[in-house]
């Protein structure tokens, strides 16, 4: 069972979380201003990389609070956890530079 | 004292006699016996039949690699464990075991008749031979085919046996306690790291346990391991687990463990659980497994008498039994000869050493040549002979020739040492082939864990025990505990390396030549899987099921291997390996339950409202994890009758039901209403306080995700409803737009489900009965209409009353804290003038009302319009979440399906929930669908039947002849709105 590091609580066991989806998808501002490809891409399609991949995590069984994480996606290890509105590092998450 | 004892020696304790059965016949054993030690002291070879030839199966192995002798051990009809390996049983006085897989006895199985026929039983028979017709293998293959091939049966009664969950953290875990364990626990604890040490043996020490000549530290190495386990014992941070397996290696070094707490017991305290499953978090883990000594490959190797060689030599100096008297010794490995020599020296008959080999060079070979043991190298083993046992070995060249019959009643083979790389390979560590091993070894760790010994083929105990002490240094270190120094121990002993055969010796016949004991696949059955294309081991595996019996492969992967190498002429790396799973060896379920069985199973909710409710002789249902009280039936009433009472009760009078599952959260903050704006269909700013309205919560994708009324408490607190079943996910949802999205917005979420009591009062006299339990409430129609919420008291008891209705009647939802809410119950009750109703009355009363329920007439792909409250979105907000998809086409199209109400044309007809309609029940099948009955009843109120439906374009359809086809024939409905009861709203403004 992996241990997750809560940037709140600190390492928990997995089965206090929730998994959130991938993270950095924001809502639009203007939702009526998208088409409707644009907001079914904002909807449905998400990266799905194989490798390191940014998202949600809520400690539902704990703080209850939100928060990103990168875990590789091979591996299945989390590569950093951080907080809603921080930017991870750029080494374990390149793409957070672009 | 048995003829197969050995005079002395050994760690059983003969001064306590055992008396055991097996298959009904008794027998005596010591203790310190396992099943299998005291059945070959007493002469037992044949101990099982085997899965699938019936063929006799004898004991292979001492430890948990055991493939054949397999058992079932009993203490009454309910505690039977079936195919339990004989060789890890411990003996306790009046154990009874028996033998599985046979008919009608052990010695005469009629099953044997499929080793008569096994030509025509090879690898992938089943799928060749059962095809056709498809009817036939469910009634007839398939039960046929079980009946004669399996293992143990199952007890059919309940497990009466209490089962424990641990959690534990440690610096170090490790894993076996032969010497590199011990040595690694021993440094490790001194460097002042807590360790957990585990073995699934009953005593710890491993090899050391059998070893009679080498000294440590100049002590026996009984001695040392013993002075060893009481310098463990006396250490506070150390905890020692013997008959403890670690079964499965999890991430981040979470190891499974399953103690067997009271298996070797003859009469179990009643205080103690029969296992314990421990879940241990290690900071750094060692791996000391050790190795598995492999058998040889030849025809008919799988003879009760044959033996691994190690096995021999274990039985003989740890139990202090003679596997045979006349002792044929085959072998690829020099380890045989220590094995040779040990019975040697026992006085027991070695007649001959056939080493596979060209050659038998160095010190082992040639101290059994020394001892005048024959040995005959670049022999083979062409074949065994004997009925239930052996009796004599052919041995021959390998180029053929003749075969010389040389008569044993025991044949001992290595074929060398297989690491047990398991837990590694489960903690995703990634294995190397290492050649001059012979053998798979761990190579780049993922866990922060270390092997150490034989598991990582560092052979021979010298090696083996400065390479624990290495490890437990190095984990001791790695954990924060550093400063320790690994200890030199002084060692005697004769070492060997690694090597030995995979898979047959050149010139062996492969018929009849096992490989996987257990599922008694042969390397003819691996070879034909190669020549009918099979390449992957994965997929040979499969084909042939090598490896895939409870012992999963343990004696038998490695040939299998070495077969489909050689057969596709690769290099045996390229053949690649099976995947490792756990569990290590078969876990009970009992063991994984453990607590969590009958009521502790799952945790049950009950309203704080449940024991009035049982008072009442209410009958309960299943709502998610919730009791909710279904209906309240009389001396003679079915449900039916019940619920109709019920229902006439609210309409004419008054009813009280028990709302408190309703899910509750309490919405706080200066941008409250802003952020229900942006989460509801509806418009909440223009919400007066002391006013409610039906809310409706769509998800992102626009569909209906829940429902509820919402009230107004103040400017900045709004009390929101939910489904019941809803709570959680809409408290979630909320908490991630808000933390997430909107965090500049000033609002608090909690919940406040269980905080609050909720009885529903609803009824036309419903006001004239609550009026006098009121406190600073004015429950006139003015002052409180329908849907309105009041602070105030009721009974005395600080209450927030809602006028609200899910019945269609003038009602009231009473919301008190908890605790309160018995004395308000009963207080209401006392009246005489309230009839209890349940959640069955509850649903048929708002259906005559078309009031939906979110799950039942929703499905996740309907619309507020299609739901038919459409009516609550407000267009004219700006956002909301869901709205943006409500813009699309599709979602107003026409032909969407949409709420409405069915009216059977028989009055008496109730249609079924969930069937279909059509408009043309001639057409032939497949039909055109139109849509679904989603709730329906009798209405006892209006006579007649109801049923709410979506129905394509179903609005435009009213007045409509449809059908809903059924076995029975069609039944004609007419389409309706789907309000049946009191369509203008009167009752409800009363």
């Amino acid at each position: 069972m992996l241990l997750i590091d809560c940037p709140y609580c600190g390492k928990r066991p997995e089965i206090e979380f929730s998994y959130g989806g991938e993270a950095h998808v924001a809502r639009p501002a203007d939702p009526q201003a998208l088409s409707d490809d644009a907001w079914a891409a904002y909807l449905y399609l998400r990266s799905n990389p194989k490798g390191r991949h940014a998202e949600r995590w809520r400690h539902t069984h704990g703080c209850a609070r939100f928060f990103n994480a990168v875990r590789d996606t091979v591996s299945d290890f989390f590569v950093t956890t951080y907080k809603v509105g921080e930017t991870p590092p750029a080494e374990a998450w390149p793409r957070a530079a672009e | 004292m048995s003829a197969l004892r050995t005079p002395t020696g050994g760690r059983i304790d003969r001064s306590r006699k055992l008396r055991f059965s097996f298959d009904g016949r008794s027998f005596d054993g010591f203790a310190g016996d396992t099943l299998a030690s005291a059945l070959l002291a007493n002469g037992v070879h044949l101990v099982g039949r085997s899965f699938k030839y019936h063929r006799p199966r004898g004991i292979l192995s001492a430890g948990s690699d055991e493939p054949n002798a397999l058992v079932a051990v009993a203490r009454d009809a309910a505690r039977v464990t079936p195919n339990l390996r004989a060789t890890q049983v411990e003996l306790y006085s009046e154990l009874r075991a028996e033998s599985q897989n046979r008919f009608p006895s052990l010695g005469f199985d009629i099953g044997v008749i499929n080793d008569v026929v096994s030509p025509l039983l090879p690898a992938g028979f089943y799928y060749k031979t059962f095809k056709w017709p498809a009817w036939a293998w469910q009634r007839l293959y398939e039960p046929a085919i079980r009946a004669a091939a399996g293992l143990g049966r199952a007890p059919t009664l309940p497990d009466p046996d209490r089962y424990i969950s641990r959690f534990a953290h440690c610096d170090v875990l490790v894993i076996g306690a032969g010497p590199a364990g011990l040595a690694a626990a021993l440094v490790a604890a001194d460097a002042g790291a807590r360790v957990i040490l585990c073995d699934e043996q009953a005593e710890c020490g491993g090899s050391l346990l059998a070893e009679t000549a080498a000294t440590i530290d100049g002590w026996p190495a009984g001695d040392w391991v013993a002075t060893t386990l009481a310098t463990l014992a006396a250490n506070p941070r150390v905890r020692v687990l013997p008959r403890t397996t670690a079964f499965g290696y999890f991430a981040h070094n979470m190891v499974g463990l399953n103690e067997r707490v009271t298996d070797h017991l003859a009469a179990p305290p009643a205080d103690l659980p029969r296992e314990r499953l421990w879940q241990v978090r290690a900071a750094e883990v060692v791996i000391a497994t050790g190795a598995l000594e492999r058998p040889l490959v030849f025809p008919n190797n799988d003879r009760p008498g044959v033996m691994l060689a190690d096995a021999g030599r274990t039985y003989l100096l740890r139990y202090g039994v003679v596997p045979g008297r006349r002792v044929v010794i085959a072998t690829a490995h020099d380890a045989a000869y220590r094995a040779a020599l040990d019975l040697h020296a026992a006085g027991i008959a070695v007649p001959l050493i056939a080493d596979l080999r060209q050659t038998a060079t160095g010190d082992w070979p040639e101290a059994a040549r020394a001892a005048g043991i024959r040995v005959r190298t670049g022999a083979i083993i062409a074949t065994t002979g004997g009925r239930r046992r052996v009796a004599w070995a052919g041995v021959a060249q390998p180029d053929g020739g003749t075969i010389e019959p040389v008569p044993c009643d025991a044949l001992l083979m290595s074929g060398g040492w297989t690491p047990s790389v398991h837990l590694f390979s489960q903690s995703r560590g990634k294995l190397r082939f290492d050649a001059e091993a012979q053998a798979f070894l761990p190579n780049l760790s993922v866990e922060r864990e270390r092997s150490a010994g034989a598991c990582r083929g560092v052979f021979g105990l010298t090696a083996a025990l400065a390479d624990g002490a290495a490890a437990g240094e190095a984990a001791a270190k790695a954990a924060g505990h550093g400063g320790a120094r690994a200890p030199r121990m002084a060692v005697t002993a004769k070492a060997f390396g690694g090597g030995g055969l995979l898979g047959p010796a050149a010139g062996t016949a492969a018929k009849h030549a096992f490989v996987d004991f257990q599922n008694d696949v042969t390397a003819k059955d691996i070879g034909l899987a190669t020549r009918e294309g099979f390449r992957s081991i994965e997929h040979v595996k499969r084909y042939t099921t090598t490896g895939m019996a409870t012992d999963q492969g343990k004696t038998s992967n490695m040939h299998a291997l070495g077969i489909v190498a050689a057969a596709l002429d690769v290099p045996l790396p390229q053949v690649g390996l099976t995947t490792f799973r756990m569990p290590y060896t078969p876990v009970t379920f009992g063991s994984f339950a453990a607590l969590s069985r009958g009521d502790l199973f799952e945790p049950l909710r009950r309203t704080p409202l449940h024991a009035q409710a049982v008072a009442a002789g209410a009958v309960f249902e299943d709502v998610g994890a919730w009791k909710r009280a279904r209906y309240f039936p009389r001396a003679g009433e079915d449900m039916h009758a019940a619920v109709a009472r019920e229902c006439v009760a609210v309409r004419s009078r008054a009813g009280l039901f028990d709302g408190s599952t309703l899910g509750k959260i309490e919405i706080v903050g200066a941008d409250a209403a802003e952020f229900l704006n942006r989460m509801y269909v509806n418009a909440w700013s223009k919400l007066g306080v002391g006013r409610c309205r039906y809310g409706i919560l769509c998800r992102e994708d626009g569909f209906v995700a829940d429902d509820g009324v919402i009230g107004r408490i103040a400017a900045d607190r709004f009390h929101v409803t939910t489904t019941t079943g809803g709570a959680a996910r809409v408290l979630a949802l909320m908490e991630d737009y808000l933390q997430t999205e909107w965090p500049d917005l000033d609002v608090w979420l909690t919940s406040v489900t269980e905080q609050w009591a909720v009885i529903a009062l609803q009824g036309p006299q419903a006001r004239d009965i609550l009026a006098p339990f009121v406190a600073g409430i004015d429950l006139a129609r003015a002052a409180m209409p329908h849907m309105s919420v009041v602070e105030g008291q009721v009974c005395g008891i600080p209450a927030r009353l809602f006028r609200v209705s899910f019945t269609g009647e003038l009602g009231f939802e009473i919301n008190v804290p908890a605790d309160h809410g018995p004395a308000v119950w009963q207080a209401l009750m006392a009246t005489g003038a309230v009839t209890p109703y349940g959640t069955e009355a509850m649903h048929l009363l708002r259906a005559e009302k078309g009031y939906i329920i979110v799950g039942q007439e929703t499905d996740g792909t309907a619309t507020p319009d299609d739901a038919g409250v459409g009516w609550a979105v407000a267009r004219s907000k700006r956002d909301f979440v869901g709205k943006r998809s409500l813009a699309r086409a599709s979602m107003a199209a026409p032909a969407r399906k949409q709420l409405v109400g069915l009216l059977t044309e028989d009055p008496n007809l109730v249609l079924e929930e969930g069937a279909q309609l059509v408009d043309d029940p001639t057409q032939a099948p497949p039909m055109r669908l139109l849509g679904h009955v989603t709730s329906s009843y009798y209405s006892a109120s209006l006579g007649h039947s109801i049923a709410l439906a979506m129905l394509s374009g179903g609005r435009a359809r009213h007045g409509a002849r449809l059908f809903v086809p059924m076995p029975g024939g069609a039944i004609a409905v007419q389409v309706t709105a789907p309000v049946f009861y009191d369509p203008e709203g009167a009752r409800l403004d009363a």
